[in-house]
């Protein structure tokens, strides 16, 4: 992956407690249909777009396209 | 087919049909990982007990096979451990697949300075074969082959049990008894007591198979590889050459089809290349629950290991849960049978070890929902999350193929004694487990070494000061110097730790007080 960043985002972990995050991330979505995952997810990104500013969020939006191919 | 020689243990006809009859202390049922551990830990307390066991040979498998370090350190104390890590694999390293590409090489233990390793790969059956040898050379255990109970009397006092053998059936009185006898547990269906939990519907097929050419060294995991791309794929080493391949079939496998040799072929086959030449050992297509006993101590009958609480097998939790429960379990039995404790001491293994257990199962459940996701959104952050885990580190920490055994902390029982002195930055708090460490002028001994089979009262001098009077009862151990023990226990001159018999901190305090640590025993052992 060309590295274009200028190092605002975080690659390492940053959090206490992982487990405990990505387990509440996913059942957040528990018995939501796709169409309201994808209004959750929206509203979710908005809410950290805002809280981590302009300069991460342009580097993570680069990120998240550039990992797709691997998918 | 197996590489393994499965020997038959005697069968002695018991003194109780010819009717001699003897109450006893302690009867254990189930001669599995757990039941023979009791028996030797009550030993080395100087109780003696009777172990049952409807069979007359070892584990039918390899099954429970990570060994983890906290288990390893408690068989240590019967002298079968370093025979453990000498017959089986040691391994730190790991490495994992998205596809055909490594994603990232993991390592569990990367801080020296421990006798033992985080873990050793070893099968169930040579476990049990140590454990047996060692309890047939102890006197004050009985192991009984082919005994098989079939009804459980309890009273206030004790407990009835009858036991059928190949001469008939006869009766047993105990003061208590203890059930490791497995998911199945007889004990439980005969006192019709409930076992509420999960039930999951994935299948999974294990081959355990000799490879006849190169092994891998590591533990290896697959999300999607090209040889099984609907799902995940484990492979792990044991002892004699054996691999373990753990497939991820989904929901709809059929088990029988599955179970057909040249379906396994087709599939190791798929795996291993077309140059490539393995025997098996062993198969099984299995499917699991996660449930537990909403009590573990049912008046005189107290339950252990998969008897009480049964996990996924993801993170080895099983087979190292049990040797917890077993640690927790021995040495308050032992003061309750010895007078030295209240019986109510035992309400707190039944607190400490349901805790552990919820926790065993929730680490395991989210192994679980991560390797098989439940709904398509759980789905697609566990893939986003190894897509991103190549380039992104973060990604990484967040991979849940197994968080393996660790011991659990049991924050908050009523036997730990709070911190009074606020300056702690690290060191393990009441209610951790232990630490070990080098110790000793050249580094040549371990700490664990150092713990009596009682509660141990360590504490850090400088070498002009050196404790010497410890509380009666304890073993005392005083480290002056030693960098990395002093490091792990945050220690300064004074700095004292009171670990109990199962190697859990109860109480830690900045200076040496003897009262103090008095008082922490007597909280400790229900007498406070």
């Amino acid at each position: 992956m060309a590295d274009t960043s200028t190092g605002a985002l975080r690659r390492t972990l940053n959090l206490a407690r992982p487990d405990d995050v990505y387990n509440a991330i996913v059942d957040a979505h528990r018995d939501l249909s796709d169409d309201q995952c994808r209004a959750f997810d929206a509203r979710l990104i908005l809410l950290l777009a805002n809280h981590v500013g302009d300069e991460v969020l342009q580097e993570a939006l680069v990120a998240a396209r550039e990992t797709m191919e691997e998918t | 087919m197996s590489s393994y020689t499965y020997r038959h243990y005697p069968y002695h006809r018991p003194a109780e049909l010819d009717g001699k009859s003897e109450r006893r202390p302690v009867v254990i049922v189930g001669a599995g990982m757990a039941g023979p551990t009791l028996a030797l830990a009550l030993a080395q307390r100087g109780v003696a007990s009777v172990v049952l066991d409807e069979d007359d040979t070892v584990s039918l498998g390899s099954r429970s096979i990570c060994q983890a370090k906290h288990s390893l350190e408690s068989w240590d104390r019967f002298g079968i451990a370093s025979r453990m890590v000498e017959k089986g694999i040691t391994w730190e390293q790991g490495e994992l697949y998205l596809h055909d590409r490594p994603v990232f090489r993991f390592n569990l233990q990367p801080e020296p300075g421990h006798k033992f390793p985080a873990f050793v790969n070893l099968q169930q059956y040579y476990v049990e074969e140590y454990l047996y040898e060692r309890c047939l050379a102890e006197p004050l255990v009985e192991l009984r082959f082919r005994n098989k109970v079939v009804a459980i009397t309890p009273s206030d006092e004790g407990v009835t049990v009858e036991v059928e053998t190949p001469d008939g059936r006869y009766k047993l009185d105990a003061d208590w008894l203890v059930a490791c006898d497995g998911v199945r547990s007889t004990v439980r269906h005969l006192m019709d007591l409930p076992y509420p939990g999960e039930v999951f519907h994935d299948r999974f097929l294990i081959a355990d198979i000799r490879l006849l050419s190169e092994l891998p060294k590591e533990r290896r995991f697959w999300f999607y590889p090209p040889f099984h791309p609907t799902n995940s794929v484990l492979l792990h080493r044991q002892a004699d050459n054996v691999l373990r391949v753990d497939f991820q079939l989904g929901p709809d496998a059929d088990p029988e089809e599955e179970k057909k040799p040249e379906n396994i072929d087709r599939r190791l086959r798929q795996m291993f290349g077309p140059d490539a030449r393995w025997e098996h050992e062993w198969t099984s297509v299995y499917t699991f629950t996660c449930r537990i006993m909403e009590r573990f101590v049912h008046g005189r009958v107290i339950f252990a290991g998969d008897a009480a609480h049964v996990v996924s097998p993801f993170g080895a939790r099983g087979g190292n849960g049990a040797i917890a429960d077993v640690d927790n379990l021995a040495w308050k039995l032992a003061m309750v049978l010895g007078k030295t404790a209240p019986v109510s001491l035992l309400d707190s293994y039944c607190s400490e070890r349901r805790a552990a257990a919820q926790e065993n199962i929730l680490n395991s459940t989210r192994s679980t929902d991560f390797i098989t996701p439940k709904f398509a959104a759980s789905r697609a952050f566990r893939d986003a999350t190894l897509s991103l885990a190549r380039d992104f580190p973060f990604a990484r920490a967040l991979i849940n193929s197994g968080r393996l055994s660790v011991p659990t902390a049991q924050p908050g029982s009523p036997l730990d004694t709070a911190d009074t002195d606020a300056d702690w930055v690290r060191g393990p708090a009441p209610g951790c487990a232990m630490l070990d460490a080098p110790i000793g002028r050249e580094g040549e001994g371990w700490l664990i070494d150092r713990l009596g089979p009682d509660f141990t009262v360590l504490t850090f001098s400088d070498y002009d000061s050196p404790v010497t009077e410890f509380p009666r009862g304890t073993t005392g151990v005083c480290i002056a110097g030693d960098g990395l023990a002093r490091q792990r226990y945050d220690a300064r001159p004074g700095t004292t730790y009171l670990v109990r018999p199962d190697r859990y901190v109860a109480a830690r305090w900045r200076r040496f007080d003897g009262a103090a640590i008095a008082a922490a025993i007597g909280r400790a052992t229900g007498n406070g």
